[in-house]
């Protein structure tokens, strides 16, 4: 009975072909270890901020008038709302978590390098579209953070010349952050931007599947084949890694619903303060801050002072990363296998990131600015130093299989 | 690897050194949600006092009645000060337009202030009035320097004033400065409360989803264990 549908289906579209070619038979490298979680996860939470979003839309109001008093009206008449709120917001952080876990994962097993630079890319897109999406949904609870955080970013698009006042007219819609951007932010919000990152996610694992995963060995298993063709350090996706996923997956959630119902504020990170009242255009908050997954972006522009350069810079320290298949000349993907070089400046790289990341969330200080303005170049310096190093450096023999 | 693992683990914290607020010092308020007798005290001097003025506008009176074990009557004879329904928002009785002729500014809504401000903030800002001739309702805050409101709870504490070494001596309430911490523990215990009316409910829920969780981790781990035996 199911065979005979099973084949009627087949013999219309290829959906057991399909489901051989990504889940059944994609052979997947033997030796994944922790950091390879973190794209599976990013998935789960993609899936959450959809469902949640889509019946937090049921309830919430896209009005200046309305808006901050539907996400209390969720939070406490809808039955259950404040779970899907809480979901929705620790999601949003939960996302970042997991998607600067995956992309750092890359980067130390070398995942960007040949032939993966368009898998790196659509990646790259994806944490784009997630930032903007995260942005324009910060919007919408309408509070004072909300709102200010809202008017801090989109004047940085005045500092560019010419067009500059003309562009955050546009973008806003109105002098100010109004109504108007309101409800704009929640049409890109909840429809355009979703749209384009499952279309993104989509051609991100059609391009994985195509090249095949790599591994914390940076061996390229499809290189030694057995006498059927299938590569002899790879296991069938299904059931091996939908099993260690599903374990991934439960671990993943226990500090996710950890913070979901003990501290859903997140220390004042996930959920800021300020944002518990609503957004009043009359009153400055004292320190605006961004949420904590913009804070290292936010130091440097900061830590500049022009504000045209501090602009530049923010959007060079984001577009320098959809380079790096091309700044990173050697032959040898992991780090396991690459010299000492790389491993102390993949190690100050991530200690300028989480610092620049701190600073980025505090109150700036003369001394915090040139702290700020130190790791800055510490953060830029990453990339000029691979690229000149990369190319002669001094590597460990790659094995020829993954260790395991 | 493990170095920077190493690494990353302990530059974690300074990372959580970031949320602050100002540098004034702040009492603790230990704020008990299960203490509903507490809770309670707190509703009835917030009515008594405070709802004249401030709204506690995204909650509703039928829901704290309920939360507080509090019999729908009881709530309507002691706690409901306007012509409000059971199940209607506790919204305020001036119009903001009014509040701002008198006080300068319409007083700002409290459902949230716990939130905002912190409890430690709000039970310290109750116990912060003190004399000031200076001011127009003659009273200043330690916590909130040139606040526009005058000492509504004056009855109770009496006025605190400063004196020459910088302490503070209060005279003429009817309470003691026990009582008077007390009262203001509950107070600030109800808006803590309408801050976050569903923390109990939520830690409750919490502990069964994680107990949930740790039960299916092990049967995820025993499961993955069993498929990748023949793994080598």
């Amino acid at each position: 009975m199911v065979k005979n549908i099973v084949d009627w289906i087949d013999a219309r579209i290829p959906m057991t072909a399909t489901y051989n070619r990504h889940v059944g038979q994609y052979p997947t490298p033997k030796n994944f270890n922790f950091w390879y979680f973190f794209g599976s996860l990013a998935l789960l939470v993609l899936v959450n901020q959809l469902l949640t979003g889509i019946w937090l839309t049921m309830n919430y109001v896209p009005t200046a008038e309305g808006a901050f008093a539907s996400v209390e009206y969720i939070m406490r008449d809808v039955e259950y709302g404040w779970l899907l709120r809480y979901m929705h917001s620790t999601g949003a952080s939960a996302f970042f978590v997991v998607v600067y876990l995956h992309m750092f994962r890359g980067l130390i097993y070398g995942s960007y390098q040949k032939p993966r630079e368009l898998l790196w890319l659509f990646g790259m897109l994806i944490f784009l579209v997630l930032m903007a999406e995260a942005f324009m949904g910060y919007l919408l609870p309408w509070g004072q953070m909300s709102y200010w955080g809202a008017q801090v970013i989109i004047s940085l698009f005045g500092a560019i010349p010419f067009i500059g006042d003309d562009l955050t007219l546009w973008i806003r819609g109105d002098y100010v952050v109004s109504g108007a951007t309101l409800n704009r932010f929640f049409a890109l919000h909840v429809i355009a931007l979703p749209l384009v990152l499952v279309v993104l996610v989509f051609l991100h694992l059609i391009a994985l599947h195509e090249v095949g995963s790599n591994n914390p060995d940076g061996v390229e298993v499809k290189k030694n084949k057995d006498e059927n063709g299938w590569p002899v350090d790879a296991i069938p996706f299904h059931p091996y890694y939908t099993v260690k996923d599903i374990m991934g997956v439960a671990g993943f959630l226990i500090v996710f619903c950890y913070v979901l119902f003990f501290m859903p504020e997140g220390g004042g990170y996930f959920l800021e303060k300020p944002n518990f009242e609503a957004a009043n255009p009359m009153k400055t908050p004292e320190h605006i801050a961004p949420v904590w997954y913009f804070t290292p972006f936010y130091a440097i522009l900061r830590a500049i002072p022009d504000k045209l350069l501090g602009v530049v810079g923010m959007g060079l320290a984001i577009a320098v990363l959809f380079v790096l298949p091309w700044l990173d000349r050697c032959k040898v993907k992991s780090i396991r296998y690459r010299g000492l070089i790389h491993k102390i400046n993949i190690a100050q790289f991530t200690v300028s990131f989480l610092i620049l990341g701190y600073l980025g969330a505090v109150p700036a200080t003369p001394t915090l600015t040139i702290a700020a303005r130190i790791f800055t170049l510490t953060y830029f310096g990453f990339f000029v130093a691979l690229w000149v190093y990369s190319k002669n450096e001094k590597t460990k023999p790659v094995p020829t299989r993954v260790t395991h | 690897m493990k170095k920077l693992l190493i690494a990353l683990v302990t530059l974690l914290p300074s990372l959580a050194i970031a949320a602050g607020g100002s540098n004034v010092h702040l009492e603790s308020a230990n704020v008990d949600f299960h203490d509903k007798e507490s809770l309670e005290r707190g509703l009835n001097l917030f009515q008594q006092y405070c709802s004249g003025c401030h709204s506690t506008q995204y909650q509703r009176y039928g829901r704290v009645a309920e939360d507080l074990d509090i019999s729908v009557d009881d709530m309507r004879q002691k706690y409901m000060f306007t012509d409000a329904k059971i199940g209607e928002l506790m919204e305020n009785a001036i119009p903001p337009a009014d509040a701002a002729k008198w006080f300068g500014a319409a007083a700002p809504d409290l459902t949230l202030v716990a939130r905002v401000r912190g409890q430690d903030w709000v039970y310290s800002y109750l116990k912060g009035f003190y004399k000031d001739e200076s001011r127009p309702f003659g009273v200043n805050n330690t916590v909130f320097p040139l606040v526009g409101m005058p000492h509504v709870l004056e009855d109770l504490q009496g006025i605190p004033v400063k004196q020459e070494d910088g302490t503070y001596v209060t005279t003429g309430g009817s309470m003691n400065a026990e009582e008077y911490d007390q009262a203001v523990r509950d107070i600030t215990g109800f808006l803590a409360y309408s801050a976050d009316p569903v923390k109990l409910e939520r830690e409750a829920l919490g502990w069964w989803v994680l107990g949930f969780l740790f039960i299916f981790f092990i049967v995820a781990y025993l499961l993955k264990k069993e498929y990748w035996k023949d793994v080598h």
